[in-house]
């Protein structure tokens, strides 16, 4: 079975994002990016599977600007065995990447798309249920823990409280939660040789995929810094308060 | 531990630090000899994530590596167009007349102001256009020494925990080996440190002076930016002991650069550079630039001010140190940056012919650089700064105008240092406490809504990476005699002290260093060795830095 | 306009944060609402002021509100709407992105605030910016956060329930089980309330003083950076810029002092409590409620203090 990993060039998660002045957007030119951390998780799981042998091969995909070779890059010193790149704009919206995945499904048919459950600049979590949608196949979003087995794969899956299982017949779409793993490093002596492994570039057009947006960004500003409350004289006063003005006990 | 698990890579050259030298050296090596393997290792999560300067940069070095370094896109963006030197008391400010020949190595005309970060990143993708192998979030952490040559480096292990094991994600380091290895760590590189230990590369020559740089990036309103102004201002709120001075420069988009030196000779033992920094923004001189604007980064490192007189052996039996790892830094000029890549040019020059003639020692770069401007330039300059160190502030000030109009710095001596930096502090009960204004949140802040900005982190499970050599010692001397001095000069609040009024200890918050070396280099029995984190860890600058 | 609410519930109870989207959707305009599963639930959506039909698909296969079939249905129903809202929760943010996929719509989630039919806003990057978007579509898909919304009242409505046919069931997907947490603690990140201590706790005996009041409060136990590094929690407990972020309804802070590490991890909790000796530490910047006295005398007093 061969498992595809979309990867996506994010601000680092270390970076404070900073908004322009202008509130176009935030400030991404000159800020460290990084693969998005769930992203991270998404490609461990899959390099997993294929060492427990239950996947033959893993292929990771970005979809964005040239620099996104990086990413990929990372991806394939963490395990990964090959590389597409669809050029685009930068950060296209999760109904032209699941599209454009869709495509890449056509192209490769793999047994399991495993993907973040949402990007950490954007906070979509869209993308792998809008692949499963397209595909019409089943989905294991915001998974803690997978299980491939008998033509199936069971993923538990973090909700409001707890957890749920759910079966799903393969092929299916997996979005990898914060608990699915906790990702390894890529070592040196695997970056340098994944500098070996061959990336394909594609251009998101050639796979008939409109990336027009749908959404415009009208603005984007800073939230409203929060204001110092009251002081309270006793233990007393506080219940008080907090059971009657704020409603929280 | 891990020797005999660790892969290991040939090169022709290793090349430990992507700062100016580093990779002006790397550019330089394929330029000259393009079948020449150069593989470049960054302690920085990327290239630019550890570069801090102000910077006001001079092009002429750019300009001998990348002669069209203009079409190529150099994010030289902002010339000079306008300087100011003022002379600060607590509410005036002086305008020194006649800058350009009282203080003639002051004057910027053809100079740029930018994001050194920015430069050095833009130099990275000139470097990998030339095939040269970089790899940022990597750390150098042990020189390879074999028959008494230097035959490359190994980054440091991942994944260990804070006690030292292995952990779940442990990936031993890597060995680097180089037939020549270039050090350009920056100023007091931990590697350089061993490496002149080891060739006693230090012998014979002054010991290095240095100086502390806090640096922040304000973005203003449009109206009140000035593109090309370059402002530079010693006195207040310094004494005349304590060397060091401000610059304000307006660049880029809205963008001003602010900081602070401070020399690490400093005698008074309450001194807190950072809080020196942050209340000269209060001085009218300052606050009408920065008024009504924003802090978006922040950052600090440490620079050699030593100049020619501390610069040690360059070479030694397979391989050189080059830029700030061997202080090329022009003090008075409040310059490295070219002097830097001239140096890491000259290495490479030297280690392409070794190469051909097969030496195992490059030793042709000392002669190369004292044959170059950059000897020239720090010959010039030689005596300015330890005039500071002899005169104080004042009488520095006087020296070296009268160096600049009458002995053009030719002057038949040398001045020289006498002490270390560690050497120079006095005890607490002899020292005057510096009354700082508290943060008022909107021009002045504390230290770690400070470290904040530089987005600086560190994997937390690891093991400290500021070591105390003897930890018995902090009680006795660092704390009975001189009240903890590093709570004062680490600009990151990475040494604090709990319990002060019972049993006084150090905390040391390892994870906010911003890799600036100033602990390494003032504590007063040197008891602090910074030793380099896993590779990645520390600050993450972003363009403006 | 009429916008279609997916009304998500749990063991029979409507979720409060589905009714924060009922609240949002009749900003719109009118408001039918969706309920796959028990009938007494559509009859509880019936009650709420407001809801002017409730479409009830009482079909097994809804029964565990799975993505491919809930979605299947929406789409079914999604003719007559130009709205389809859900709550921001794991089932709205699961279902809701399928159906507008199949819809060839781009749905807006994480809604905070609805500006006009066409333009809505939204945070990115973990709430350090606020998007102001406007949607091209001509159906608009969006999940609403229910703390940015006022619960719609549960009684004082009486619509007419309506029964729906099922839509075509995919068959790709098989609910197994589901384990709600047992455990007496909260997982931090998803806590109502959170009790945080810091330096101030003073070692990791004394840490321990937060436990019985957490208990009372059904409590997740957090830390600050400080408190960690000094060995008192070990680094899970960690609230912050390197550790979680959390935004639980209630934040109580003991011994924190409010570094902005701290605060990056804990600012948009909707209630703060800060609990400090020194009166000039920054945590009291946002806090809404605070106390400046020794923590040791404060938390037993309001564990006490809520019996």
């Amino acid at each position: 079975m061969k498992i595809v990993v979309p990867v996506k060039r994010v601000v680092d998660y270390n970076i404070k994002p900073r908004v322009k002045a202008d509130g176009s957007g935030v400030e991404t030119t000159g800020v460290k990016m990084s693969m998005n951390p769930f992203d991270e998780i998404a490609v461990e799981e899959a390099v997993r599977l294929k060492e427990k042998g239950v996947a033959s091969e893993v292929v990771v995909v970005s979809i964005g600007v040239q620099q996104a070779q990086d990413t990929l890059r990372t991806a394939m010193a963490m395990g990964a065995d090959r590389a597409i790149l669809v050029l685009s704009e930068e950060s296209p919206e999760p109904l032209a990447v699941a599209k454009v995945l869709k495509a890449i499904n056509e192209k490769e048919q793999p047994g399991l798309f495993i993907l973040g459950k949402q990007a950490i600049d954007d906070d979509m979590n869209a993308t792998g249920q809008m692949l499963a949608g397209l595909l019409g196949w089943g989905q294991g979003t915001f998974a803690g823990k997978v299980e491939v087995a008998d033509g199936r794969v069971k993923v538990s899956r973090e909700i409001d409280g707890g957890t749920e299982d759910v079966s799903l017949a393969l092929p299916a779409v997996v979005t990898a939660d914060l608990r699915l793993n906790e990702p390894r490093y890529a070592s040196l002596p695997n970056i340098m040789k994944a500098r070996k492994k061959p990336t394909e570039t594609l251009k998101a057009e050639d796979l008939g995929v409109d990336m027009t947006r749908r959404l415009t960004v009208v603005s984007v500003a800073e939230p409203q810094q929060r204001q110092a409350g009251v002081k309270v004289g006793s233990v007393g006063e506080l219940v008080e308060k907090l059971r009657n003005e704020a409603k929280v006990i | 531990m891990s020797e005999s698990v660790r892969e290991s890579m040939e090169f022709d050259v290793v090349i430990v630090g992507g700062g100016p030298a580093g990779l002006a050296a790397a550019i330089r090596l394929r330029q000259l000899s393009p079948e020449t393997s150069v593989c470049l290792i960054e302690k920085g999560s990327e290239i630019g994530a550890h570069i801090v300067s102000g910077a006001v940069i001079e092009p002429r070095a750019l300009a001998e590596l990348l002669p069209d370094w203009q079409d190529r896109g150099a994010p030289l963006n902002t010339p000079v167009t306008s300087e100011e030197m003022l002379y600060l008391t607590e509410t005036r400010s002086l305008r020194v007349p006649m800058l350009d020949r009282l203080m003639p190595h002051m004057a910027n005309h053809g100079n740029y102001i930018v994001s050194l970060g920015e430069v050095c990143r833009w130099l990275a993708t000139q470097a990998e256009e030339l095939g040269v192998e970089i790899y940022p979030g990597f750390a150098g952490a042990e020189v390879l020494i074999e028959n008494n040559r230097v035959v490359g480096v190994a980054t440091g292990d991942m994944g260990i925990t804070k006690d030292g094991a292995e952990g779940p994600n442990y990936q031993p380091g890597m060995e680097l080996r180089g037939r020549y290895t270039l050090f350009a760590e920056g100023c007091r590189g931990s590697l350089t440190k061993q490496v002149m230990e080891h060739y006693d590369l230090r012998k014979g020559v002054d010991p290095q002076t240095y100086g502390l740089g806090i640096k922040e990036v304000w973005e203003i309103p449009a109206e009140n930016h000035r593109p090309g102004l370059v402002q530079h201002s010693f006195g207040w709120p310094l004494d005349d002991n304590t060397y060091g001075g401000a610059w304000l420069y307006h660049f880029g988009e809205n963008l001003v650069s602010y900081g602070f030196v401070v020399g690490l000779d400093y005698p008074n033992t309450w001194l807190s550079p950072f809080d020196e920094m942050q209340r000269l923004k209060l001085h009218p001189a300052f606050r009408k630039h920065l008024e009504g604007g924003r802090r978006v980064s922040y950052g600090a490192r440490a620079l050699s001010e030593g100049g020619l007189q501390a610069i040690p052996r360059l070479t030694f039996p397979g391989g050189a140190l080059i830029g700030d790892s061997a202080g090329f830094l022009n003090m008075p000029k409040i310059k490295g940056t070219h002097t830097a890549m001239k140096s890491g040019m000259l290495a490479a020059d030297a280690v392409v012919e070794a190469m051909q003639t097969d030496r195992v020692e490059p030793g042709s770069y000392t002669q190369r650089v004292k044959d170059s401007w950059l000897w020239e330039e720090l010959r010039t300059a030689r005596n300015v700064r330890p005039a500071f160190a002899h005169f104080g502030m004042k009488g520095g000030a006087v020296y070296a105008a009268l160096d600049a109009m009458l002995l053009r710095g030719r002057a038949p001596w040398t001045l020289h240092f006498k002490h270390q930096d560690n050497e120079t502090l006095k005890a607490a009960n002899l020292c005057e406490k510096p009354n700082y204004p508290k943060p008022d949140g909107t021009l002045t802040f504390d230290r770690l809504s400070s470290v904040f900005l530089s987005a600086t982190n560190h994997e937390e499970d690891q093991p400290v990476h500021l070591r105390l050599r003897n930890p018995s010692l902090w009680k006795t001397v660092n704390w009975d005699v001189f009240r903890a001095p590093e709570a004062r000069y680490c600009p990151a609040g990475v040494y604090e002290v709990v319990d002060e009024a019972t049993a006084p200890a150090l905390q040391i918050n390892a994870q906010n260093c911003v890799h600036c070396k100033t602990c390494d280099i003032k504590d007063p029995t040197q008891n602090i060795d910074w030793t380099v984190p896993e590779g990645g860890g520390g600050p993450n600058y972003p363009a403006g830095m | 306009m009429t916008a279609l609410v997916l009304l998500d519930h749990e063991e029979g109870r409507i979720r409060k944060s589905a009714l924060s989207a009922v609240t949002a959707a009749s900003q719109l305009g009118d408001v039918h609402v969706l309920v796959a599963g028990d009938v007494a639930v559509a009859r509880a959506a019936a009650a709420i002021p407001g809801v002017a039909k409730v479409l009830h698909a009482a079909d097994a296969q809804y029964a565990h509100e799975l993505a491919e079939p809930l979605a299947a249905l929406i789409v079914s129903l999604a003719g007559g709407y130009d709205q389809i809202v859900a709550a921001a929760s794991a089932v709205g943010k699961n279902v809701l992105p399928r159906a507008a996929a199949l819809l060839d719509v781009q749905p807006i989630p994480e809604v905070v605030s609805i500006v006009d039919a066409e333009t809505f806003v939204r945070p990115i990057y973990a709430g350090n910016a606020l998007a102001t978007v406007r949607s091209s579509d001509a159906k608009k898909v969006l999940t609403v956060r229910g703390s940015a919304f006022d619960a719609a009242p549960a009684e004082g409505g009486s619509a007419p329930i309506e029964t729906v046919v099922p839509a075509t069931n995919p068959n790709v997907s098989e609910f197994v089980a589901v384990h709600l947490s047992d455990s007496e603690r909260p997982e931090l990140e998803s806590a109502r309330v959170v009790v945080s201590g810091g330096r101030g706790l003073q070692s990791e005996e004394k840490f321990h003083v937060l436990e019985p009041l957490a208990d009372k409060l059904g409590a997740a136990i957090g830390a600050s950076r400080a408190a960690v590094d000094s060995g008192f929690v070990p680094n899970e407990f960690q609230v912050g810029q390197t550790g979680k972020i959390v935004a639980p309804e209630l934040y109580l802070a003991f011994g924190i002092s409010g570094a902005i590490q701290h605060l990056a991890g804990m600012k948009d909790s909707r209630v703060i409590v800060a609990v400090n000796k020194d009166p000039e530490a920054p945590i009291f910047q946002v806090a809404d409620y605070g106390i400046v006295g020794d923590l040791f005398e404060i938390v037993p007093a309001l564990t006490e203090a809520l019996n």
